[in-house]
């Protein structure tokens, strides 16, 4: 069913903007010599007024914005991006969606996402290059294997896919893995249905379905101040002027609590330095994501034939966007000891994303203190594979005024309740 | 890689330490609400700037103290020993 409706819409889009990619379009422009590709979407002018503003032009916030459109009706719907399209966490990230979660409200919202991914390319007409070659999560002795016994078996009760691996059965997958490393690989779990995207395709793919609904994506416009007025919020300010609007949603990843700061609230954040590096290309040598909490390391192999790969948080608060050399040594040396033969490639780049943590690393999602004002924050290391669902259930939140039932746990009053989501082992590194 | 200097040892790399999170956080009576008692546990400042926080040198003499950090540049603006309030910063 979710086919159907994928190439319905699919089809809508490409007759509304009459832009839509199949291979008769590449053959023609290519004939044409590819003159006359249109831009992916419009440039607009910021209006006095929206009737809803998303402020953060990143996944969360062009998924929202697409939503809330297509499913939802919502007209006059304005995604403000500080900087570039995409540019944060979005393009920061390793590119990894799964569903291999303990608890059953986080396997419930994930592999909602992960179905949604699963027919993201035909819902948006826009190649996210999905690759569901599994993520296989590692155990390096007797005791671990028992923990991920317990954790492979409640996601198959949660109705996930998960299977237990020996060691053996590892060797096969990954020829190059030492099994006898410092620390020895006693066996692991898979998830085969998890995998990597492109991950720029995801923001690229909403902002143009957004914009083809209508949706002004402002870049360049940074947001100063909310405008609120008996405990509701009626419009943003911002460095390209003020807005009016009858609802605001938060959607700005690290710069969560600066935002809620401005709205007069405040958040179990801590915003942390999140790092990733590649190698330079080589040819396939690796047809799964491998991860382990014990070296600290998590690596894929990218289609252009990097290893990406990275580890655990700069360990204090940070915004800078940068990591440090210690962490690098750290992963390096873990991806080393697990794969020896990785020793003689380059490194080529390295960089980070400011990522907002929360106590229970489980997102933030919901209304806030402010009436009207909606918040989709505390991603921490895990909001690019939450891209779909995430922009699915806020979208179902600000048009209803309520939380989207797989959401209704995530919400910011859970801390008072005490009612924690601790998912702090399923990131599958400590952070 | 920060550079941090222990108010005890000297200027030594950010390895040897542990950062501690906010400093200068009071811990409420036992009579609170739960609202304030979550504000406590789990809400923090985590301020774009300056950032007044705690750090023990776990690889050196093991002592707490505090320190005055930019979460944007990593500039270190001062360094305080515990229990003293925070210092006058232009921030």
């Amino acid at each position: 069913m979710m086919a159907e409706v994928g190439v319905a819409l699919a089809g809508s889009v490409r007759c509304r903007n009459m832009k839509g990619y199949s291979a008769s379009s590449l053959v023609r422009n290519a004939l044409q010599g590819h003159r006359y590709w249109k831009p992916l979407w419009r440039n607009p002018k910021l209006k006095k007024s929206y009737a809803v503003v998303i402020i953060g032009g990143g996944g969360h916030g062009l998924s929202t914005a697409y939503y809330l459109a297509k499913k939802h009706g919502v007209r006059n719907i304005a995604v403000l991006e500080k900087g570039y399209l995409g540019g944060g966490n979005t393009g920061r990230n390793t590119q990894v969606t799964r569903s291999n979660y303990f608890w059953p409200q986080s396997a419930a919202f994930f592999d909602h996402s992960l179905r949604l991914y699963e027919n993201l390319s035909h819902e948006l007409n826009f190649n996210i290059m999905l690759s569901q070659r599994g993520v296989l999560t590692l155990a390096h002795s007797h005791h671990q294997m028992e923990s991920l016994r317990r954790w492979a078996n409640a996601i198959r009760i949660n109705g996930i896919d998960s299977e237990l691996m020996t060691a053996g059965d590892i060797k096969k997958l990954v020829p190059l893995i030492n099994l006898h490393a410092r620390y020895p690989v006693h066996g692991g779990f898979i998830q085969r249905r998890a995998g990597i995207s492109r991950h720029d395709a995801v923001a690229w793919g909403y902002a143009r379905a957004a914009d083809t609904h209508g949706v002004d994506i402002i870049q360049q416009c940074e947001v100063t101040g909310f405008d609120v007025a008996d405990g509701k919020v009626t419009g943003v300010r911002t460095t390209l002027g003020n807005v009016s609007a009858d609802k605001v949603c938060i959607a700005v990843a690290g710069n969560t609590s600066v935002l809620a700061a401005m709205a007069g609230f405040r958040v179990p954040i801590t915003s942390m330095a999140l790092q990733a590096m590649v190698s330079e290309p080589v040819k396939p040598c690796l047809d799964t994501m491998l991860t382990s909490s014990v070296i600290h390391m998590y690596v894929s192999q990218s289609d252009r034939g990097e290893l990406v790969f990275g580890g655990g948080a700069d360990p204090y608060t940070s915004y800078a966007q940068r990591g440090g050399i210690p962490i690098v040594e750290e992963t390096v040396a873990a991806l080393l000891e697990l794969i020896p033969a990785f020793s003689s490639l380059r490194l080529m780049r390295q960089w980070a994303g400011t990522t907002d943590i929360t106590p229970d690393t489980t997102p933030i999602m919901g209304k806030t203190p402010v009436r009207n004002l909606y918040i989709s924050g505390g991603w921490g290391t895990g909001g690019y594979k939450a891209i779909p669902a995430g922009g699915d259930t806020m979208a179902h939140t600000i048009a209803n005024d309520d939380p989207h039932p797989l959401i209704a746990d995530f919400g910011l009053e859970r801390f008072e309740r005490g009612a924690l989501i601790d998912e702090g082992g399923a990131s599958g590194v400590a952070h | 890689m920060l550079r941090i200097a222990c108010p005890y040892c000297g200027t030594r790399d950010e390895v040897e330490y542990h950062c501690g999170g906010d400093a200068h956080i009071v811990r409420p009576g036992p009579d609170v609400s739960d609202a304030e008692w979550s504000d406590y546990l789990f809400n923090r400042e985590n301020p774009k700037g300056v950032q007044l926080e705690r750090w023990c040198h776990v690889f050196g003499c093991g002592q707490w103290f505090n320190v005055a950090r930019d979460t944007l540049t990593h500039e270190i603006h001062a360094v305080y020993p515990m229990g003293q309030p925070a210092p006058e910063l232009d921030r």
